[in-house]
């Protein structure tokens, strides 16, 4: 167990290319910690880094206080769990499991105990003599996970462990990883793709994008407060709705071609005529009730039924220079016809505001508060 | 388009055995048939006129039923001294047939697999180079190369011995690079597996590497061990003394050797090349039952 200090890590390929820039994320003793981006943003090699098995261009990272830039894999006390499992194929499953601790030279009877403790964690006591392409994919990624257990090592990493299962038992898998970490309380980093599970097993998620961490913070406060119109976009399903506007003359809301589309409660900060992202929440959107002001008018343009929910996605300000698509998650209960008209009201504390040339994330002074501290957080660079 | 139409016919007839006689299937059996006689019955001459007596081959020619020297003949081949000094025998000549074999064949597969594991493991400088350097000696073949190599081996003092025969011949371009073809395919994540596991450079190769390349291994050293058995200009240019002889040169100097008022002895050499076949045919039968298992069980 330990603290694992990113320092400014970097990672320069063929002289130029930047797949990780200038990164430092202080991760707390315990802490899982959740790397999540889209495919090449860096979140794999960052984890490479830190496992070894890619070498760091600049900056520094430490395990437990110590430098490990320099370490072997095998020497940094981490353990890692790969997306297609890994386990080699002519081993048994104990025998996969008890590898790495042979190659440390522990004594046998050691390496029993533990191999069969872990086993019996993982529920894989009756499986430790076959091989393993005689287990299943969620079987393959037990041993996996216990070829990380029996070592205790002071960092679990996962690259992506469950994309290869279906989505049944990688939900199954999810729960059982978070539960596993909690019990041995090993700081873990994570790397996914999927927001579902970034967000379900973070302490602290990591958004990256371009090789750049965007924002770092508890998965409640990063859905609640995206720092930027990517984080905005890539963290919950369906996707925010991110609408261009302009800010009003007199600064109290948000236009689009003229046409007032959401009350604003930023004018303080806000100049008349500034270029913003308008951020809302498809869960956000409401019907507007018989009696009340519908702020926005949506054509809808398809409608898609999941049971709890219905989703209406559509156009605002249609024809107009102001057009734009959008997505509302309605009550399962509403009825809708594609090409009808739906009034909707906007909540309007759960309105975000961007500064569309920088994609950064506009903050009222009423906002900026931090409702979860996370325990990690982007170190003071 | 006629074919294609009577063959399909001939499925469906194959599907439905109430229709009396599938001539599809007689069809295919009469081809397999016709194809193993035409392999086997040279094999079958041979054996025959084995057991003829020297005199009977020589003025009859090759002989289509058994005859009553069998047990004379093989004695004779496998235990008393033939050859121009007569001071070598069938068992000799098979047990350096079995060394250059083995020693061709495991040889080839261990030079091959460090040089694929070089070449695909590691980043040096000139790498490519060198693999193509390797390649480009399958241009090369002994050959071509049979008359500096021999002098090399000359100078070395190593001739008439089980080195000269085997190690000049012990590089392998073919195997090497169906050993890099095949490591190329190991996925990555097992090297980094394993050295997140703390197995070094060598511990990876003989703890992970070699035990998956089993089928690999197992079917290079079908082809090599019968090339090495099969060998007879090298060993026919690099060993004079009778007591390095293999099999396969051993057979034409049986025939070379007792010319003049003698007759050849035919019956001989037939029993001498037949006892020449059992090896590779033993060798084939069983790594190949072993090679079928493991292409069967997929590994990756």
């Amino acid at each position: 167990m330990a603290q694992v200090h990113i320092d400014r890590v970097s990672k320069i390929y063929s002289g130029t290319q930047r797949a990780v820039n200038d990164i430092s994320i202080v991760i707390p003793d315990g802490e899982f910690v959740v790397l999540v981006g889209p495919s090449g943003c860096g979140k794999s090699t960052l984890l490479r880094m830190v496992a070894g098995l890619e070498r760091i261009t600049e900056g520094t990272i430490s395990i437990d206080g110590r430098v490990v830039n320099a370490l072997e894999p095998a020497e940094r006390d981490i353990a890692m769990v790969f997306q297609n499992y890994a386990l080699y194929p002519h081993m048994k499953v104990y025998d996969n499991m008890a590898y790495g601790l042979r190659n440390r030279g522990m004594p046998k009877a050691e390496i029993d105990q533990r191999v069969r403790e872990a086993a019996k964690t993982l529920e894989l006591e009756r499986l430790l003599e076959r091989r393993p392409r005689e287990l299943s994919g969620g079987q393959r990624q037990r041993v996996a996970m216990g070829r990380a257990i029996v070592r205790s090592p002071k960092v679990f990493l996962f690259d992506e462990p469950l994309s290869n299962l279906d989505a049944k038992l990688r939900g199954q898998m999810r729960v059982e990883i978070r539960k596993l970490q909690r019990r041995f309380g090993v700081t873990s980093i994570y790397v996914t793709h999927d927001q579902v599970e970034a967000m379900t097993l973070a302490d602290t998620l990591v958004v990256m994008n371009n090789g750049v961490a965007e924002q770092v913070g508890s998965p409640l406060d990063v859905y609640k407060r995206p720092a930027s119109t990517f984080v905005a976009g890539f963290i919950g399903a369906p996707a925010m709705n991110l609408i261009d506007a302009d800010v009003s003359d007199d600064g109290s809301a948000a236009t689009v071609g003229g046409a007032v589309i959401a009350p604003l409660e930023h004018s303080a900060i806000l100049e008349p005529g500034h270029a913003v992202t308008l951020g809302i929440r498809p869960e956000h959107l409401r019907r507007a009730g018989a009696n009340e002001k519908a702020e926005i008018e949506l054509v809808v343009s398809a409608i898609e039924i999941l049971g709890a929910d219905t989703l209406a996605h559509g156009q605002i300000g249609a024809g107009g220079p102001g057009k734009s698509n959008l997505i509302a998650r309605l009550p399962g209960t509403t009825r809708l016809e594609v090409g009808s008209k739906l009034p909707l009201a906007i909540d309007r504390s759960a309105i975000h505001l961007f500064d569309r040339e920088t994609g950064r994330r506009i903050v009222s002074d009423k906002a900026s508060q931090t409702e979860v501290t996370p325990r990690a957080r982007l170190a003071a660079v | 388009m006629t074919d294609i139409a009577t063959s399909l016919n001939n499925a469906a007839a194959s599907e439905t055995p109430e229709g009396g006689i599938r001539w599809g299937l007689v069809l295919d059996h009469a081809i397999l048939i016709a194809g193993s006689l035409f392999m086997l019955l040279p094999v079958f001459l041979a054996f025959m006129t084995s057991t003829h007596e020297a005199v009977t081959v020589h003025t009859e020619g090759v002989q289509y039923l058994p005859g009553d020297q069998l047990v004379a003949n093989y004695s004779t081949v496998l235990f008393d001294g033939i050859g121009f000094t007569g001071a070598v025998n069938g068992t000799t000549m098979m047990m350096n047939s079995m060394i250059l074999g083995f020693g061709f064949a495991i040889g080839k597969i261990i030079v091959a697999m460090m040089a694929a594991y070089a070449i695909v493991y590691f980043r040096f400088p000139l790498a490519e180079l060198a693999f193509w350097a390797i390649f480009v000696t399958l241009l090369l073949p002994l050959e071509v190369r049979i008359l500096p190599s021999y002098e090399i081996v000359r100078k070395m003092g190593l001739i008439n011995s089980y080195t000269g025969l085997i190690v000049p011949l012990i590089a392998s371009a073919t195997a090497t690079f169906f050993f890099r073809q095949f490591f190329k395919t190991v996925p990555d994540e097992l090297v980094e597996a394993a050295r997140i596991d703390g197995a070094g450079p060598m511990k990876f190769f003989i703890d992970i590497l070699v035990p998956l390349s089993r089928t690999m291994i197992a079917a290079i050293f079908i082809i090599m061990f019968v090339y090495g058995w099969n060998q007879y200009l090298w060993p026919t240019l690099i060993t004079t003394n009778e007591d390095y002889f293999t099999l396969v040169r051993g057979i034409k100097q049986i025939i070379q050797v007792w010319v003049g008022a003698q007759i050849p002895e035919y019956s001989q050499a037939m029993a001498l090349a037949v006892l020449a076949m059992l090896p590779p045919v033993i060798v084939v039968v069983v790594f190949q039952s072993w090679f079928i298992r493991g292409l069967t069980e997929s590994d990756k």
